[in-house]
């Protein structure tokens, strides 16, 4: 049987209300940059242009630090924990009544399918301020002493893979914990972190307990630079991390980091098959593999490989890439085009180094950022493919015989974000939950994210966690 | 009158009791400068040594019950009891003080075992959780020791300092490469006599004695150390280690806090393992 024909189905741009250009977001308003210097941000899907947005550079984050600190002392750390709940309230129910918009703007900005950003960005960015919210008033029983305080100004930076979402576990903890904000969206994805900027202004959100400010790599260096930052959150590259953390270490500011993974997806023999193919499918190619805990390296147990790579290939086969705002797209484009050459740099490296490539056949839209839904079998340990971070719709299949040996190869890595275990048996996945090392284990499923579920990694993933009560302790002194 | 049998003042690594493999020793002396003893002046390979040994021993350490690693940890407080005099007339000769002050510090270095002994088998119950997601999942954390951790030991009291930084880690699960105080060595040797008899299994712990300029570097900078404990570095010290412990970003801390949980924890990992709820 040939594949279904699938009429196209977009989603209207019509509700997504895109302003020519931005400023920063201090203060409770928009303002121009200091230096009037601009980039534009494109829908990577067509190359087109969305919006002029403001280039911050030192004078506006010290503007900016300054509005929240003066939020801090003034207003936001003398408000009871009840009243800023119920600022937080506000704020989920309003990303809860503008989800459209928020999913069409974020699918532009972003290439992701529309399908991702309706059902999983933006519902979970607004039950993460809904969570959070009920902590506010109740931060003395979370076990983090009779009186937890906050640590005052908290400087975050978000990456572009989850642009709202990412805001949405950065803000809602600080502000339940009575902490005040400045956070810097991705370069490539600002908008909605922009559209934010309006529901803080509806929410009548006392001013400078949040502020935005839009730039690149420098802007967000000098952020955590500035002096009167007291904690410093970031998820990004392990890359950009390690820099972070050095800044930190000079300043001996505490800090959260959410950094890469390359986490293994391990199928036993005894795995129900076709309910693991869609995992793994899940695993590696959901948001376009732009995911810090994707299953981004497949270990099958030997007497299975062959039988589970071609069910792999078939399903892969059907997976449909294109226009992201059609409700039917699995896979929309590569976030930018700076990340597409590096998905290809790795591509190719694990050609040259005698791993097999095979990619699913699908058609690649002639304008925009593209990258078909790609395997690496033959892959050994030593392969880049299998220890650098791809993030992108790119899976290296590895074996393995004996079960020590899966876990073996699974921590084989400096790297320890996530793991999948796929089995029928109840004690392997307990076992194999032992002895991964990583922060997040999804057992007969994968990519699962809740508020309630603390998320961070092991070794060189990170340091902290974000979400659940362990998350929390992150933006109060002294917990851990 | 007898001559008294003086000791030699060695490395614990493995389980066993080197001198350094540099040959090297150097001399500490009381206040009034008068010779106590030639401890061994640890070199940089005895430091990876040390992490190697501790590293080895991490695996079976780690996954020992709570309950046995608990009865272990009480079992060094047993041992320490019986050695009191010999700890005593160590502070005493080394930190220049009362008899009495020898003594409360020794009831507490010993009392802080039995503390932290207790912890082991709790810690993961009070920072653990099952966490209600919304949707068909069982979803649950737990508290997994990290690894191995790095201390350079208080100084303001020998015999405490040591215990302070070594109870907490091991209680959840850690393996320690610990550096003794400079000036005061004599105590943490002596601790790790009692080590050795305690059933703590050779390499969870391992003491170094050396100068501290020369090897806390090492122990920043090595990439088979997960943690750091810097309560024994003043401030401007800190941030140089701070900064060479970035390259596989140790979790560094300091404490003022003498006994908490959230000295165990801060070498602790949360794991969160969800799996789906079905028929």
């Amino acid at each position: 049987m040939g594949n279904f024909e699938y009429a196209p189905a977009p989603e209207s741009k019509a509700i997504a209300d895109i302003k020519k250009d931005y400023g920063l977001f201090i203060n409770g308003r928009f303002v121009a940059s200091n230096s009037k210097k601009h980039f534009e941000t494109i829908n990577p899907a067509n190359e087109e242009v969305l919006a002029k947005i403001s280039l911050a550079d030192e004078v506006d984050i010290d503007k900016a630090v300054k509005a929240a600190r003066s939020a801090y002392v003034k207003v936001w750390s003398r408000m009871s924990g009840r009243e800023r709940a119920k600022y937080l309230f506000r704020i989920a129910r309003l990303l809860q009544e503008r989800a459209r918009e928020f999913a069409v703007v974020e699918t532009l900005d972003n290439g992701k399918p529309i399908r991702e950003t309706r059902d999983t960005d933006i519902p979970l960015s607004a039950a993460h301020f809904f969570y959070h919210a009920g902590w506010a008033d109740k931060l003395e029983f979370a076990g983090f002493g009779a009186r937890p305080k906050a640590h005052g100004v908290v400087a975050q930076i978000i990456p572009w893979n989850f642009p709202l979402l990412m805001l949405a576990w950065k803000i809602a903890p600080a502000l339940a914990t009575g902490n005040t904000v400045v956070l810097k969206p991705a370069e490539t994805t600002p908008l909605t972190a922009l559209l934010f900027a309006e529901v803080c202004q509806q929410a009548d959100l006392p001013v400078g307990v949040v502020n935005l400010i839009t730039g690149d790599g420098g802007t967000g260096a000098a952020l955590v630079k500035h002096r009167d930052i007291d904690k410093v959150a970031f998820t990004g590259s392990t890359e950009v991390g390690k820099l972070i953390a050095r800044s930190v270490a000079d300043s001996n500011t505490p800090a959260t980091l959410e950094l890469g993974g390359k986490g293994a997806n391990i199928v036993f023999e005894d795995a129900p098959l076709d309910q693991a193919v869609e995992g793994i499918i899940n695993g590696i190619f959901f948001n376009q593999g732009h995911v810090c805990c994707a299953g981004s390296r497949l270990l099958l147990q030997e007497n299975i490989y062959d039988e589970f790579l071609g069910k792999l290939q078939k399903r892969m086969s059907k997976i449909r890439l294109g226009d992201p705002l059609d409700k039917n797209t699995d896979i929309g484009a590569i976030n930018s085009a700076a990340q597409l050459s590096k998905i290809h740099e790795l591509s190719s490296s694990g050609q040259a180094e005698g791993a097999d490539i095979w990619s699913a056949p699908c058609q690649i839209p002639s304008k925009g950022f593209w990258f078909a839904p790609t395997i690496f079998t033959g892959v050994t340990q030593a392969h880049r493919i299998a220890r650098e971070e791809i993030f992108g719709p790119v899976l290296s299949v590895l074996t393995f015989r004996t079960p020590q040996e899966a876990i073996e190869k699974a921590n084989n890595t400096p790297f320890g974000l996530s793991a999948g275990v796929w089995t029928d048996k109840g004690s392997r996945i307990l076992w194999a939950g032992n002895h991964l090392k990583a922060g997040v284990i999804w057992a007969n499923t994968f990519n699962k994210f809740d508020p309630a579920s603390p998320f961070g990694g092991y070794k060189e993933s990170g340091w902290g966690r974000e979400g659940g009560r362990h998350g929390l302790g992150a933006y109060l002194k002294g917990a851990k | 009158m007898r001559l008294d049998v003086k000791k030699t003042y060695k490395l614990f690594i493995a389980g066993d009791f080197p001198r350094s493999e540099s040959g090297r020793s150097y001399e500490v002396k009381d206040r009034k400068g008068n010779f106590i003893a030639n401890p061994a002046q640890a070199s940089r390979k005895d430091l990876r040594d040390a992490v190697l040994a501790a590293r080895n021993a991490h695996s079976s350490w780690a996954s020992a019950t709570a309950f046995n690693r608990g009865q272990i940890l009480y079992r060094i407080a047993e041992i320490m009891e019986g050695r009191s005099e010999q700890f005593v007339s160590e502070i005493m000769a080394m930190e220049s003080v009362s008899s009495k002050q020898a003594q409360t510090q020794v009831g507490e270095a010993i009392d802080t075992w039995v503390w932290y002994a207790g912890w082991s088998d709790k810690i993961s119950t009070v920072a653990g959780s099952t966490n209600p997601v919304a949707g068909p999942f069982f979803n649950f954390t737990v508290a997994e020791p990290l690894g191995v951790v790095g201390i350079v030991a208080e100084e303001r009291s020998s015999l405490l300092g040591v215990v302070l930084g070594l109870a907490p880690v091991l209680a959840g699960g850690n393996c320690a490469v610990l550096l003794a105080s400079q000036s005061r060595p004599l105590s943490a040797i002596t601790l790790a006599e009692c080590l050795a008899t305690s059933d703590v299994p050779a390499g969870v712990v391992n003491i170094l004695t050396g100068l501290g300029d020369e090897l806390t570097p090492h122990l920043a900078s090595h990439m088979e150390i997960d943690g750091l404990d810097l309560s024994g570095v003043d401030s401007k010290s800190a941030t140089a280690l701070r900064m060479s412990s970035v390259d596989n970003l140790k979790r560094v801390h300091s404490f003022t806090s003498e006994k908490s949980p959230e000295r165990i924890l801060s070498y602790m990992e949360y794991k969160t393992l969800w799996h789906p709820i079905g028929i």
